[in-house]
């Protein structure tokens, strides 16, 4: 399948589907919704059609394009995909129809809405896929304005500060790290993800950087060490990492449901993924440095944002923050895998277990979260908006199967074995144990609140006294319940057979443990 | 000492004379053939056998070789020819600008005095005696003095002629002063024979004082500060004709000819006005009228309220450029001078044309009242504004080539020298404020509103003619300034210095 | 050749629209597009012909031959593309003045003469020539804003043009003076680039002539004129000023100051305040007018006051990037050029037209009352694109302009990276406030009454908008367009002195 360029087709299927969507716009809501669908998961097909093609087994990256591009940044557009690729593009090529599915109740400029949710898809596309740090970043940043404007045009009452929060901070986080890229490609006059990242393995790349630099004021460790923090900066507000937060609750929150089902089911792994793809190789050394302070905010990731969960009656909130609290449990493997260099062979395995459950926690809590906001989007169509944890109760006498359904999904996120989320969170904690135990130790509490917290849903929601108002709320129509039971399908299948996602990315985890080898 | 006889006089005076004749001949033919006509009539003859007059004796400067003859009284070379045949130009204008005009019922006496006076200007130019220098200053002067007041129905007018009559007799005075001490000094009336005098005994103090009396004679009547008194009152009160005959062509002559004293009859008594190490001498003494009259003349500029005083303030600007001209003292700087002093007068004949239009209409020369005169005439308006911006030296009009050239050829004097620098600075930043002053006239014109009442502007055709030439002019000699600047050099050139 | 009569057709279109009668003033519109498509097609074949970017003369002929001045145009890279920009904001300046009915001739004459000495500025290579188009510029300018404007208008253009022409008398001053050290012969650029000024002699020429066309460029802390000039002048004009003609000075600083004086930048021998060179005073001015100008537009009630601060802010970026003194840096600096004349243009294009011809007012809070996301969807999208691309997303022309200049001031001001960072995200900060109070406040109340409702965006505003913005993405994404052009002329004899001066 050499020769054919599929990435660039793949990014450019869904901004063609924006434009037939916009070009339709006059139709009828259901004709967009459908064009916009069908776009969606013709990207679906086609990434299907990648992973059928894909060589688990080979090393570097594949269905590579390069052509050059601005000569004088020695800038070219370099695309190519590995394991994580792959995963990340399946994510995404997943969660974006789940969220058309679950904007029914999106009524005003419908054809814009969708036209900006595949834009939205196609700069993840672009993301996931880019090679070289302009492009990537381009991509990167140009998912803001999708975003922004689906929060911003369709959110809750509060959308205005949402958009602005979410905005700033992104973009305060992307400008340090532009301006730390910037310094790089100083040294290395290469913006390709691949040169630098062998620079750095080879320990050039910080020494070459300060020299360029000259901060007479700084030593040379502490300039290293602010590059990185650039950097750091960008990804963090994008995961989010605590205390870097404060934007993704109320954006969460206020988005329309759709929306946010794009926003944490893919975008938040962009942060993660720039963490794998840029932090882990190329700025080892200085995470070591200040790993005892970097793990530190990972557990607080973790524990306070599942404490805070637990806080909130709000259901969306609520599962904003436990998405941020699923997240630092990756954010705790990076970490925990950054500090280990040895060659011990004990520990490396424990090292490419962490990788492959930060793999598998990342598409896991993609499909999840997606889900699970995918419910709150259906039960707010029947409840006209409300999702107070407190507003309701019982709701399984009128709404089994929603019930059931559901429950699936929130025992996936607690982590019960069987279901996906179980596998992740296992090898991670397996992982990380041994390399940092003390923070793995800490932040077994937050696998504890959450499951409280959970369970604490299961019990107010759907158990309990049925309120007057909520008797006739109807059930799942077939058309949900067929288009839930391939999401709910997977979540079995990869619970019972995550060997499905791990052969994919086992080998480019072990690649990307092994170049972590020796800073 | 090669002596001319009167008959050789007369040969080289022909043009000259042309003019008196003709001056003649305009009365004659006012006072027997025209007396019953209207005004309008007689005007119209009496400016038509003027400016034949003086296209006469244009053809007849240009029709023979000039006679290269430095010792004499008066010198014929190819200078004094095209200095001279531009100033019967400038007359010629002034003339077509009367045309229509309503202040007098003197027709024939008005074309007589200006033909008189530019014969003053004519033999000015030639003059290379102290004697001939000051009989025909004179005449000039005389000429201007009752030209002023011919407005008899204006008692501005008769002040201002009286106000010029005293200072211009006292400044006169100085000059009359000033070239006594130089004969007795040198034993001489010629430049040349005073320069061989001031050669041997430059730091003379009778020199000194000579000098500095020949210098407020002629910066009266070049109207530079601190000697502009009578400028604001002549130009305001005069009748637009007047005043414009006093800021052109009169002008033209003066800086002509006190260039001449300056650079040849007083050549080695220059001084340095270096700001290291300064000698006495008329430079340092130009340097620091030339610095007063750019000052002065510009900021006072920007409180006028009347065109007319505006004008007068802005000659006192110019006037303060174009002695740097003086300060570099070399042929370039002549040529510059020469070119700045034309273009300029090309420019305030043209405002003038457009203020005996608009003072027709509006009563007063105020600048208040041009508000909106875009929309009422917008032909004259735009002719405005191209005079004003020449005069302010905006590209590519011919007050900016001239401004340009006439910096250059003074930097181009002493290269790396503080002072001339600092002067050009001066001058430079001065003209970015006179920018101000000019703008201020034109947003009256373009951007105020009009009033409700007011009815287009009916100007005569003939003076609109006149005027469009002038703006033409103007603008042709920026866009091509090669046109008259090769002719000046060349003939700066082989006359010599 | 041909790119001579993008001058001549602009200057014949103005003299003609002086001239029609005024029983045609409406077509008067009409032919001034005509005219200004004619001279961007004019310099789009241009650009697309010379794409080597080398040097080549357009018309030659003596002009003054006793001052060794000649008419002489000649383009190269940096031309071009600055020709290109000027025909495109040309163009569109007209499409957003189409509601212009008072003394509609003259604005459309005034307007024409203005490109047409723009273009002249941006083709001439004899320094006299140059200096006599850039002085033409002022005085259609002043009328410009003086007739059309609105607040302040006859104040804010008096201060404009005092403020050019001051700039232009320093650049006269450097000009003579360098014409005469270098023996009056040529006025050309070339020779006197090439002419070795004395060491002393470029260190008062350079700043005096930098800094003469930087306030043109909006230096802080000569840039006042620029915000009352913007938000005074008629729509049409703020684009034009804002995105052509701060480029003049921007252009002449690289073009004439320090390709003339390059020994004018390098070390004085001693420090003050840390600074040790002219280059060090006019990078850190840049810088404080980058931080300066996107401080002021975070606290301005009125919205083009906004827009006009945020042009000195990424003015300032234009000059940090020449003070670079890299190829880099100033390569950023010409795209810079570019996409803030493309995106100035747009919002000046918004604010000024879409927003205020309609609503009469610019103050941020009264227009949130109005609800305007909803009145005018399309202004709404079109501020907010131009607002992303301004603050520097990425894909937009911005961003490549920004990140190139970055990247040269790394290399030459590392330190200064971090307060242009704070520039960068202070703009962020203004665009969001500004698009927020304007277009999406107050929801929750209920919109102010109208007198009238507001008419709907036009086809000429849609076309223009459409333009810019497909102006700013090809910038953006295809930089290697200009790159291509902008590299072999700075790498032509022209900048060798700047060569050896170290990039």
């Amino acid at each position: 399948m050499s020769g054919f360029p599929w990435i660039s087709v793949l990014t450019l299927v869904p901004i063609a589907g924006a434009i037939v969507v916009l070009a339709v716009g006059a139709a009828s809501h259901t004709v967009v919704r459908r064009t916009a669908l069908g776009f969606s998961l013709i990207a679906l097909a086609l990434t299907l059609l990648l992973w059928y093609g894909f060589h688990p087994e080979a090393n570097g990256y594949q269905y590579q394009e390069m052509h050059p591009w601005i000569s004088m940044l020695n800038a070219n557009y370099h695309v190519g995909i590995d394991g994580l690729g792959l995963l990340m593009l399946l994510l995404s090529a997943i969660v974006t129809p789940i969220g058309m599915l679950a904007s029914r109740q999106v009524e005003r400029q419908v054809s814009l809405y969708f036209a900006l949710m595949l834009l939205l898809q196609a700069c993840l596309f672009g993301t996931f896929t880019a090679l070289s740090f302009i492009h990537w970043f381009i991509f990167w940043e140009m998912g803001l304005i999708p975003a922004f404007f689906l929060v911003r045009l369709w959110g809750g009452p509060k959308s205005a500060k949402a958009a602005m929060q979410f905005l700033v901070y992104t973009m305060v986080g992307s400008i340090t790290m532009l301006m730390s890229f910037l310094a790089i490609f100083l040294a290395t006059r290469s913006f390709d993800f691949v040169d630098i990242g062998r620079m750095a393995q080879s320990g050039r790349l910080m020494p070459e950087i300060v020299a360029r630099l000259g901060w007479h004021l700084l030593t040379p460790e502490h300039t290293a060490m602010v590059i990185f923090a650039g950097v750091f900066l960008g990804f963090a507000v994008k995961v989010p990492v605590i205390p870097f937060h404060t934007w993704l609750p109320l954006t969460y929150t206020e988005a329309p449901t759709g929306t946010t089902i794009l926003l944490t089911g893919a975008m938040s792994k962009m942060g993660l993924y720039g963490f794998l793809r840029i932090l882990l190789p190329c700025f080892g050394v200085q995470m070591q440095h200040v790993l005892t302070p970097l793990l530190w905010l990972a557990v607080a990731t973790i524990v306070l944002s599942a404490y805070t969960a637990w806080a909130q009656t709000d259901l969306k909130r609520m599962f904003a923050y436990s998405s941020i609290n699923h997240l630092g449990y990756c954010i705790l493997a990076i970490f925990a895998v950054a500090k280990f260099t040895g060659t011990d062979a004990g520990l490396m395995s424990q090292k490419f277990a962490a990788m492959d459950g930060v793999f598998l926690q990342m598409f896991n809590h993609g499909l999840t979260a997606a889900t699970l906001f995918w419910f709150i989007a259906m039960l707010e169509k029947r409840s006209g908006g409300v999702r107070g944890l407190n507003d309701f109760g019982g709701l399984r006498r009128v709404m089994p199967v929603f019930t059931g359904l559901m429950g699936i999904a929130l025992f996936s996120s607690l982590g019960l074995p069987g279901l996906n989320g179980f596998i992740g969170e296992f090898l991670i904690f397996k992982g990380s144990f041994p390399l940092v135990t003390w923070a793995t130790a800490l932040s077994v509490l937050g696998l504890l609140i959450t499951a409280i917290f959970i369970l604490g849903i299961l019990q107010r929601v759907f158990y309990g006294a049925l309120p007057e108002v909520w008797a006739q709320l109807p059930d799942l129509t077939v058309g949900e319940r067929l288009s839930l039971v391939p999401v709910i399908g997977l979540m079995f299948v990869l619970g019972l057979y995550p060997q499905l996602v791990l052969g994919v990315v086992n080998h480019t985890a072990m690649q990307m443990a092994l170049t972590l080898r020796n800073f | 000492m090669d002596v001319m006889g009167y008959g050789q006089l007369l040969e080289r005076a022909w043009p000259e004379i042309i003019v008196v004749l003709t001056a003649f001949v305009v009365v004659a033919c006012d006072l027997v053939a025209f007396r019953r006509a209207t005004a309008g009539a007689r005007f119209g003859a009496a400016v038509a056998i003027g400016a034949a007059g003086c296209v006469g004796a244009v053809w007849k400067l240009m029709a023979s070789a000039p006679v290269m003859n430095q010792t004499s009284m008066m010198v014929d070379t190819p200078l004094t020819r095209l200095v001279q045949a531009g100033l019967l130009v400038l007359t010629i204008v002034v003339l077509l600008l009367s045309v229509g005009a309503q202040f007098t019922e003197h027709v024939g006496e008005f074309v007589l005095l200006v033909l008189l006076g530019t014969a003053g200007m004519l033999f000015l130019v030639a003059a290379q005696d102290l004697l001939a220098i000051f009989i025909s200053l004179e005449l000039l002067s005389l000429s201007l003095y009752i030209l002023t007041g011919f407005d008899k129905a204006s008692p501005r007018s008769a002040e201002a002629s009286l106000k010029y009559f005293l200072f211009g007799g006292m400044s006169a005075a100085f000059l009359l002063f000033g070239f006594s001490l130089l004969y007795g000094f040198s034993h001489s009336t010629t430049l040349s024979g005073i320069a061989m005098a001031v050669h041997e005994q430059p730091h003379n103090p009778i020199l000194m004082v000579a000098m500095v009396m020949a210098v407020v004679g002629f910066g009266f009547k070049i109207a530079a500060a601190p000697f502009h008194f009578w400028a604001p009152d002549v130009y305001q009160g005069a009748p637009v004709q007047s005043a414009a005959f006093i800021a052109s062509g009169s002008k033209v002559a003066s800086f002509f000819i006190f260039f001449q004293v300056m650079v040849l009859g007083f050549a080695g008594a220059e001084g340095s006005a270096s700001l290291t190490r300064m000698t006495s001498g008329w430079v340092p003494i130009l340097v620091l009228v030339s610095c007063a009259s750019m000052l002065l003349g510009n900021l006072a500029a920007i409180a006028q309220m009347s065109l007319r005083r505006l004008m007068a303030y802005s000659a006192v600007a110019h006037a303060g450029y174009m002695l740097l001209g003086y300060v570099a003292h070399t042929e370039r700087s002549l040529a510059a001078l020469l070119y700045y002093v034309v273009t300029y007068s090309l420019a305030t004949l043209g405002v003038f044309g457009v203020l005996a239009v608009t003072e027709k209409a509006n009563g007063d020369d105020s600048i208040s009242g041009l508000s909106g005169l875009s929309r009422r005439a917008p032909f004259l308006s735009f002719c405005l504004a191209i005079f004003l911006l020449s005069l302010a030296g905006i590209p590519p009009l011919s007050g900016f080539f001239a401004k340009f050239l006439l910096f250059t050829s003074v930097l181009a004097a002493a290269p790396g020298s503080m002072l001339l620098l600092w002067l050009v600075v001066l001058a430079i930043g001065m003209s970015a404020v006179s920018l101000f002053y000019y703008l201020r006239v034109l947003k009256r014109v373009y951007v105020a509103d009009v009033e409700a009442q007011a009815a287009p502007l009916r100007a005569p055709v003939f003076g609109q003619v006149v005027i469009g030439f002038l703006a033409a002019s103007v603008a042709l000699l920026g866009c091509a300034p090669d046109l008259l600047l090769n002719a000046l050099v060349g003939v700066v050139r082989a006359s010599g210095l | 050749m041909m790119l001579a009569w993008t001058i001549y057709i602009s200057f014949a279109g103005a003299l003609a629209l002086l001239l029609l009668p005024q029983r045609f003033a409406a077509w008067s519109r009409v032919i001034a597009l005509l005219l200004a498509v004619i001279t961007f097609s004019i310099a789009l074949v241009a650009f697309v012909e010379h794409r080597s970017g080398a040097m080549f003369t357009v018309v030659h002929r003596s002009w003054i031959s006793s001052l060794g001045i000649g008419f002489d145009l000649r383009a190269d890279g940096i031309s071009l593309t600055l020709l290109l920009l000027t025909g495109a904001i040309g163009v569109c300046g007209i499409l957003f003045s189409w509601n212009v009915e008072h003394r509609v001739r003259e604005f459309f004459a005034l307007y024409l003469l203005l490109i047409g000495a723009v273009y002249g500025v941006f083709l001439s290579y004899d320094l006299f020539l140059q200096f006599v188009f850039y002085e033409i510029v002022v005085i259609p300018k002043y009328f410009l804003i003086a007739i059309w404007g609105s607040t302040r208008r006859e104040y804010a253009a008096m201060k404009l043009v005092l403020y050019s022409f001051i700039g232009s008398a320093m650049v006269l001053i450097g000009l003579i003076a360098a014409y005469v050290a270098s023996g009056s012969r040529s006025l050309a650029l070339g020779d006197l680039a090439g002419f070795a000024f004395t060491p002393h002699f470029q260190m008062w020429a350079f700043p005096l002539v930098f800094a003469g066309f930087a306030i043109l460029a909006g230096m802080w802390p000569l840039h006042t004129w620029a915000p009352t000039g913007h938000v005074a002048a008629p729509t049409a004009t703020s684009m034009l000023l804002a995105g052509v003609v701060m480029k003049l000075g921007a252009y002449g600083c690289l073009r004439v100051a320090m390709t003339l004086f390059p020994l004018g930048m390098g070390p004085w021998g001693f420090h003050f305040l840390g600074l040790g060179s002219w280059r060090d005073v006019f990078a850190v001015l840049a810088v404080i007018g980058i931080l300066y100008g996107a401080l002021v537009a975070l606290v301005q009630r009125d919205f083009k006051f906004v827009i006009g601060y945020s042009s000195i802010s990424h003015m300032g970026f234009i000059l940090l990037g020449l003070m670079t003194l890299n190829q880099i840096g100033i390569s950023g600096a010409v795209v810079q050029m570019v996409s803030h004349g493309i995106l100035a243009g747009l919002m000046f294009a918004v604010v000024g037209r879409m927003v205020y011809a309609r609503t009469h007012t610019r103050d941020l809070t009264a227009l949130g009352r109005l609800h305007l996301s909803k009145a005018l969807p399309f202004a709404a999208f079109t501020f907010v694109i131009a607002g992303m691309a301004s603050m520097g997303l990425p894909g937009f022309s911005g961003f490549i302009a920004e990140l190139m200049i970055v990247l040269g001031v790394w290399r030459a001001y590392p330190t200064l990276v971090i307060f242009v960072a704070i520039g960068l995200i202070a703009g962020v900060a203004y665009i969001w406030r500004a698009m927020q109070m304007a277009f999406f406040a107050g929801r929750d109340t209920e919109p102010a009454a109208l007198e009238h409702p507001l008419e709907p965006i036009t086809m000429p505003e849609r076309i223009g908008a459409v333009l810019l913005i497909g102006a700013s993405l090809v910038v953006g994404i295809f930089p290697q367009l200009f790159l291509n052009v902008i590299r072999p002329a700075l790498e032509s004899p022209l900048f060798s002195g700047l060569r050896q001066g170290g990039w």
